[in-house]
């Protein structure tokens, strides 16, 4: 593996050699990610394909650039995440981590990333403290966040007539802040909470609490909750038929290969907010299929499209800075230029270090609806980018000049 | 504790100039180390270390698996980071309440679980822990999921200066040397032998006279309060305090550690921290294999060698004196 990545570079520097005669910038990009445990699905190796694949594109050896691509498995512990950071950036010369799901991880990768001045571009977690309280002058926050999410959701929904609301919040602080948040946006666009419960952590039975959501006649049941909890919550809901009775299910944290695992079976009728989705453009569903033929089969997530265009735009910024050492710089000019590219299409990455694109509501099909492999949602609101995430003033980040 | 023991005699375990001069080479060797190998994982390897230490002297010196010291681990880091990034203390500081959050965690829980043994002191111990473990999940001050993050590293005492983790190293490695001392003389003191008499027959123990359940509540103490230590000092290594360090895994890893390395052995604990944590670290390019292979080690370990590679070279070393003897 990572032999043939070094003669690839060699190669890459003969070329670029014969061609430039200039001595090439060399980058060096680590995927850091969950590759064995629950987030392994919607990142994983898919990611760093993606990564791979944003350095193809960009034909970086013949820019002057000459870049390798890492990876390694973070297994969800901030400890191992953290020192598998600081070795990269000390030891091996890693310029930039991307991906890295796990909220307690992206933070902790994003603290190390600033103590070294490097660059860490990150797609799969959710927390919008990485541009808040949190925020650093070398973190871009890529795909979504808690906040996009349930603004997301919440807006979408009551806009087209789920007005009431009643919540499933899984207990503890992700949870809550989930609930908080979407409550706040259903009430700010004319709709009502009727009611909320409270579910411990990595709960299996959701019988009580599903049946206490029926009866509370709410029109949309919000599922504040992540990973084994939402697709438990989603099954059992099923097999009451909740959907079947007419109200409606909203997933406020689910990707594309959650949706796969359940089938569409038990999960049609599912509303839920994503950055990408494979079947929008003819340059979305070209990159799926690249994806597909070297991945088994799987079709990518928006988390890892969000990597490819975030490799895109930080190869962008190195090519005009001509050197990937100094990360707040490079960040300065990922900031300066716009983004372009054919995933994400036309966006800025925010003094706060945002990244603004659009969002889109999505209702899961029906089994009948549904007409190939992957073939899961349907668009059913489009929210700008304008709205889509947290204004600039309003996330208590220290970058951002108070006026 | 007003027995003597009269029955226990330490083993002869004098300085023999073989031993002084081992000490010396792994001492200059631990010294020498940072300039090698990367400090960041050294001192990884040695909180893990001391914390498999800490643990053996329940499993292998007292004979009880315990199934919970995650709780003590964790709970300690989390003392020791919120001392320090929101009350101002310093590293020292920040170590002994953690330290001492641990310890007295460790009273109120030895003294529930210590009239079990075997699977019941297990389960008991694990019950509690996991119920700290969503004690921390829900309480403010540990962050929930986020976990306490960006942990300053103040200077030590006020005067070193632990900012580079050259520095940090150094300062690391005396900790665990103190923890790994403190252990040594519980080992091989009378205190030691007692524990190891309960272990292999706690009915004939008593009726010499000690009172086992004394000595092992202590006994688990002690070992609480030096997984504290290791806890606390984790926390400053990554400047970061997270669930990862209460959930009930971490608890199982310092069992892996323990029998992979050899349970009852002084030493083996450390090198079976030093193999697991050097698995996690250089084996993380081949992703999800790491699993895997530890779970082959594992495998290995209980059913190939079951005294951990210390304990087989022991005996190795044991097996071959008693053939030259004869």
């Amino acid at each position: 593996m990572r032999f043939t990545a070094m003669l690839m570079a060699a190669a890459s520097v003969f070329a670029v050699s014969a061609a430039h005669a200039q001595t090439p910038v060399k980058v060096k990009i680590g995927v850091l990610n969950d590759q064995s445990g629950l987030y392994a699905d919607l990142g994983g190796q898919g990611s760093v394909w993606a990564a791979k694949k944003a350095v193809s594109d960009f034909n970086a050896a013949s820019k002057g650039l000459q870049v390798e691509v890492v990876f390694a498995d973070h297994q969800n512990k901030a400890d191992v995440g953290t020192s598998i950071a600081r070795q990269w950036y000390d030891v091996d010369g890693v310029d930039l981590i991307v991906d890295t799901p796990n909220s307690g991880v992206a933070l902790a990768v994003s603290q190390v990333t600033k103590e070294k001045n490097k660059v860490f571009i990150n797609s799969g977690a959710a927390t919008s403290d990485l541009t808040g309280k949190a925020c650093s002058p070398n973190t871009v926050h890529w795909t979504y966040d808690t906040w996009a999410l349930a603004n997301g959701t919440g807006k979408a929904m009551t806009k087209n007539g789920g007005d009431t609301w009643f919540f499933l919040t899984a207990d503890y602080a992700f949870g809550h802040a989930l609930e908080r948040d979407t409550s706040e946006v259903v009430k700010a666009n004319g709709g009502k909470v009727v009611g909320n419960v409270r579910v411990p952590l990595n709960n299996a039975d959701f019988s009580s609490f599903l049946l206490q959501a029926q009866s509370s006649k709410a029109k949309v049941i919000g599922l504040a909750n992540a990973g084994g909890d939402t697709i438990n919550s989603i099954k059992q809901a099923a097999e009451y038929g909740i959907v079947e009775g007419g109200q409606k299910l909203a997933g406020l944290l689910i990707f594309l290969t959650d949706v796969h695992s359940l089938g569409l079976k038990t999960a049609q009728g599912l509303n839920l907010t994503s950055a990408w989705y494979w079947d929008m453009t003819d340059a979305n569903r070209a990159f799926a299929k690249e994806f597909s033929a070297a991945n088994g089969g799987k079709f990518p997530t928006d988390v890892m499209a969000g990597v490819y265009s975030g490799v895109t735009h930080y190869l962008k910024a190195v090519e005009a800075t001509k050197s990937a050492k100094d990360g707040a710089a490079v960040v300065a000019e990922m900031k300066k230029i716009p983004t372009d590219d054919k995933l994400f299409g036309k966006g800025e990455v925010r003094a706060d270090g945002r990244q603004i694109h659009p969002m889109y509501l999505f209702e899961v099909k029906k089994p009948s609806e549904s007409k190939g492999p992957y073939d899961y949602y349907t668009l059913k609101a489009t929210i700008p980018a304008n709205e889509a995430f947290r204004p600039l003033d309003q996330g208590d980040c220290p970058l951002v000049k108070k006026t | 504790m007003t027995t003597t023991p009269l029955a226990v005699t330490a083993p002869q375990q004098g300085f023999s100039p073989v031993r002084i001069l081992i000490g010396i080479v792994v001492l200059a060797a631990l010294i020498a180390a940072p300039f090698a190998v990367y400090p960041v994982f050294l001192m990884k390897v040695m909180c893990f270390a001391l914390f498999a230490c800490a643990f053996n002297l329940m499993l292998g010196y007292t004979g009880l698996l315990s199934f919970g010291h995650a709780m003590f681990f964790g709970g300690a880091s989390y003392i020791c980071a919120h001392t320090i990034k929101v009350m101002g203390f310093t590293p020292e500081l920040g170590i002994l309440a953690g330290v001492a959050f641990a310890a007295v965690l460790g009273l109120l829980v030895g003294l529930l679980a210590i009239k079990r043994q075997g699977i019941y002191f297990a389960m008991v111990t694990l019950a509690l822990s996991q119920m700290f473990f969503f004690f921390c999940l829900q309480a403010k001050f540990t962050g929930g999921e986020d976990g306490l993050q960006a942990v300053p590293r103040r200077a030590f005492f006020g005067v070193y200066d632990i900012t580079s983790d050259f520095n940090l190293y150094y300062a690391v490695l005396v900790i665990f040397l103190i923890g790994f001392a403190i252990i040594y003389r519980a080992v091989y003191s009378p205190f030691g032998q007692v524990l190891k008499a309960i272990r292999e027959n706690e009915p004939r123990a008593i009726s010499l006279g000690y009172r086992a359940q004394q000595y092992k509540l202590l006994a688990f103490v002690l070992s609480a309060a030096l997984t504290g230590l290791a806890g606390s000092t984790k926390a400053i290594v990554f400047q970061l305090a997270s669930l990862t360090d209460v959930a009930w895994q971490m608890s199982g890893e310092v069992v892996l550690m323990t029998l992979v390395g050899g349970m009852g052995t002084i030493i083996g604990p450390v090198v079976g921290a030093a193999v697991i944590v050097a698995m996690q670290n250089y084996l993380a390019s081949l992703g999800e294999w790491v699993l895997v292979i530890q779970g082959v080690i594992f495998v290995l370990a209980v059913s190939l060698f079951r005294r951990g590679i210390v304990g087989e070279v022991i005996a190795f070393v044991k097996a071959r004196k008693e053939k030259a003897g004869a």
